[in-house]
């Protein structure tokens, strides 16, 4: 793992994410819920971490944090050693669902962070290129409600990519998908981050995908959430869902989660 | 729309009795309508009118040509393109139409069944609009004025209003009162004061229209920008948005299906305002020709201007849609008007 966070920061732009002794929490009805409970994680550069836990447990909450769209409660959170304050295109999240925006063509949806930091002018080939790169070229005077599922997640994953994002933030994005769709994605994805070098931060309910994506599975426990384990996935890419290896990881994941017994 | 050729061979004798029954069924709906308007020129000249109407004889020549007309483009209607289409596809209607004005014919200015001067036959409407043209164009010249003054002021002024208090809560602390305490009140509620208070009766009856529209348009767009999903404003932000990119790029179109809304209950309720500040300040418009026309009885000017009237009005929220159309091409499943 230090190896391949090691050629990743030599090619790439990827960013370190600290986070250090984080708690949070929401007020609802005067109570409160606590969600964060002292999560610390040290992201290399070039790293692709899945964060893995039971539903509702905060995973979708810390990823805001370190998208900056929300302040913890308390401790602090570093992208390359500068403290998070806000929202920043070198920080893209990809939500579990796309959120394209309807008035949008698919080109007019991949350029909006392109538009919103006032240099679509001169860089319009880069949303062609993102388009090519998700292989959309096709749709991009399409509107989204024409699209499939799977192809409305690819033009969110392009709106990402097209800001060059040094740490992508990626919330269930393959959540919703059919099994085949999801399969095909999670190797685009992979190529994607190989060949790009970004950091990514992964989150998913799914242990296979997780254990076929990731270099270090993050185990979360029950709301509020805390890290459990973090487990080193060292195995080439591309990986094979039958790697006996994997299996391993996964039926000691599964006991982490309380599933024992399912497997 | 099967035609007949010889390369339906196996099926040639059938093809050709079928084709001829098709053909007939086709035309028949428009040769009924044209037989209609026909019968209409009939009626203008069964008969002498029972009052003294100078129209009548053109009346007769046109209901003829349209006759003639409908008659070749629905048999033409295959070799007619769009023309021929857009006929044939409204012959039921132009039958009932023709039926309509013979049976009115008939009923007015032949045998006065309707009781004359209130129900007048159809060449006295037409004698008004050859007759007292230029007063009825310079009457709907000012109501149009007035009217996209009024409207255009109201509804600027409700979508920035709209917008504010839905995107800011402080402005929507001050606004948000006052619109709830004068909003619903019906606008001609003002016309008494607006026109003692205003300089002159347009002014105030611009102000009116304006009021009668923003309101609707005020409310449809702040409800719209209200309730824009906060997940568009994240993956906004998380792409680099700043504040004036979020109210612009993403409320401002978000909302803009309610503000179409809006401006459609802004222009019903203006129609409304408009015609009634003509009625009883202003001394022009079509609103006043009505006023005027039964003042001196003239229901003939009555019924022309508020035909008029309703060609202007259905005209304008056709505009609207049109417009409406054009701007939301990505919503799918919208109302044709
Ligand atoms: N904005 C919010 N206000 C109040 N409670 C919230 C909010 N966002 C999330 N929560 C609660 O915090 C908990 C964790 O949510 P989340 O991070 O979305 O879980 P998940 O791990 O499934 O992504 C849930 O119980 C949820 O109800
Ligand atoms: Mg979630």
């Amino acid at each position: 793992m230090v190896a391949a966070a090691e050629v990743a920061r030599a090619q790439v732009p990827g960013a370190a994410i600290d986070i250090a002794h984080v708690d949070h929490a929401f007020d609802i009805d005067g109570a409160e819920l606590k969600v964060l409970d002292d999560v610390s994680l040290i992201v290399e550069p070039g790293e692709f971490v899945a964060l893995l836990g039971p539903s509702g447990c905060g995973k979708s909450t810390l990823l805001r944090l370190i998208a900056g769209l929300d302040k913890p409660r308390s401790g602090t959170l570093r992208e390359d050693e500068v403290g998070i304050r806000g929202p920043h295109p070198s920080r893209v999240v990809v939500f579990q669902d796309p959120t394209l925006f309807p008035w949008r063509t698919v080109w007019d949806n991949v350029a909006l962070g392109l538009e919103a930091q006032g240099i679509l002018k001169k860089q319009r080939h880069r949303v062609d290129a993102a388009l090519d790169l998700v292989g959309l070229t096709d749709f991009k005077n399409a509107y989204p409600h024409q699209l499939s599922g799977g192809m409305a997640q690819r033009v969110a994953l392009a709106r990402a990519l097209v800001n060059d994002p040094k740490v992508l933030v990626l919330d269930e994005p393959l959540g919703k998908l059919d099994s085949l769709t999801r399969i095909a994605m999670q190797a685009e994805l992979v190529a994607l981050w190989q060949r790009k070098g970004f950091t990514t931060l992964l989150v998913t309910h799914d242990v296979e995908e997780a254990l076929v994506l990731a270099n270090r599975v993050i185990v979360l426990s029950d709301r509020p959430a805390r890290i459990k384990a973090d487990i080193v996935v060292d195995r080439p890419y591309p990986r094979h869902r039958g790697d006996p290896h994997l299996a391993d990881l996964r039926r000691q994941i599964l006991g982490l989660l309380g599933l024992e017994a399912t497997w | 729309m099967s035609t007949f050729s010889l390369s339906d061979a196996p099926a040639g004798g059938i093809a050709r009795s079928s084709g001829l029954a098709d053909k007939l069924r086709e035309v028949a709906p428009g040769i009924a309508a044209a037989l209609a308007w026909a019968a209409f020129g009939a009626a203008c000249l069964v008969r002498e009118d029972v009052g003294d109407w100078s129209r009548t004889t053109d009346l007769a020549i046109a209901a003829f040509v349209i006759a003639g007309l409908v008659l070749v483009v629905s048999v033409a209607a295959a070799q007619l393109g769009r023309v021929g289409s857009a006929l044939r596809k409204r012959s039921p209607w132009l039958l009932a139409l023709g039926v309509f004005f013979s049976l009115w014919e008939l009923a007015s200015a032949k045998f006065a069944w309707l009781p004359l001067p209130f129900f007048p036959p159809p060449q006295a409407i037409i004698e008004v609009y050859t007759d007292d043209l230029p007063k009825l164009l310079d009457s709907v010249v000012a109501s149009i004025k007035l009217q996209l003054g009024g409207y255009v002021i109201g509804a600027a002024i409700g979508f920035v209003t709209g917008v504010s208090i839905g995107w800011s809560t402080r402005i929507g602390y001050w606004v948000h009162p006052v619109l709830r305490f004068i909003g619903p009140v019906p606008a001609t509620a003002w016309l008494p004061i607006a026109f003692f208070t205003f300089p002159t009766s347009w002014s105030a009856s611009t102000f009116l229209i304006a009021l009668a529209t923003g309101f609707p348009v005020t409310v449809l767009t702040w409800s719209g920008v209200a309730s824009v999903p906060t997940a568009y404003y994240d993956v906004a932000r998380t792409l680099g948005a700043r504040p004036w990119f979020l109210v612009l790029k993403v409320a401002i179109p978000a909302a803009l299906p309610h503000v179409f809304v809006g401006l459609f209950m802004g222009l019903g309720a203006s129609f409304a305002v408009l015609v009634i500040a003509e009625m009883i300040g202003v001394k022009a418009g079509l609103g006043w020709y009505l006023q005027w026309a039964q003042g001196w009885a003239a229901y003939a000017n009555m019924y022309a201007a508020l035909l008029v009237m309703s060609l202007l009005c259905s005209g304008a929220i056709t505009l609207l849609f049109k417009t409406r159309d054009r701007v939301l091409v990505w919503q799918k499943g919208v109302v044709k008007w």
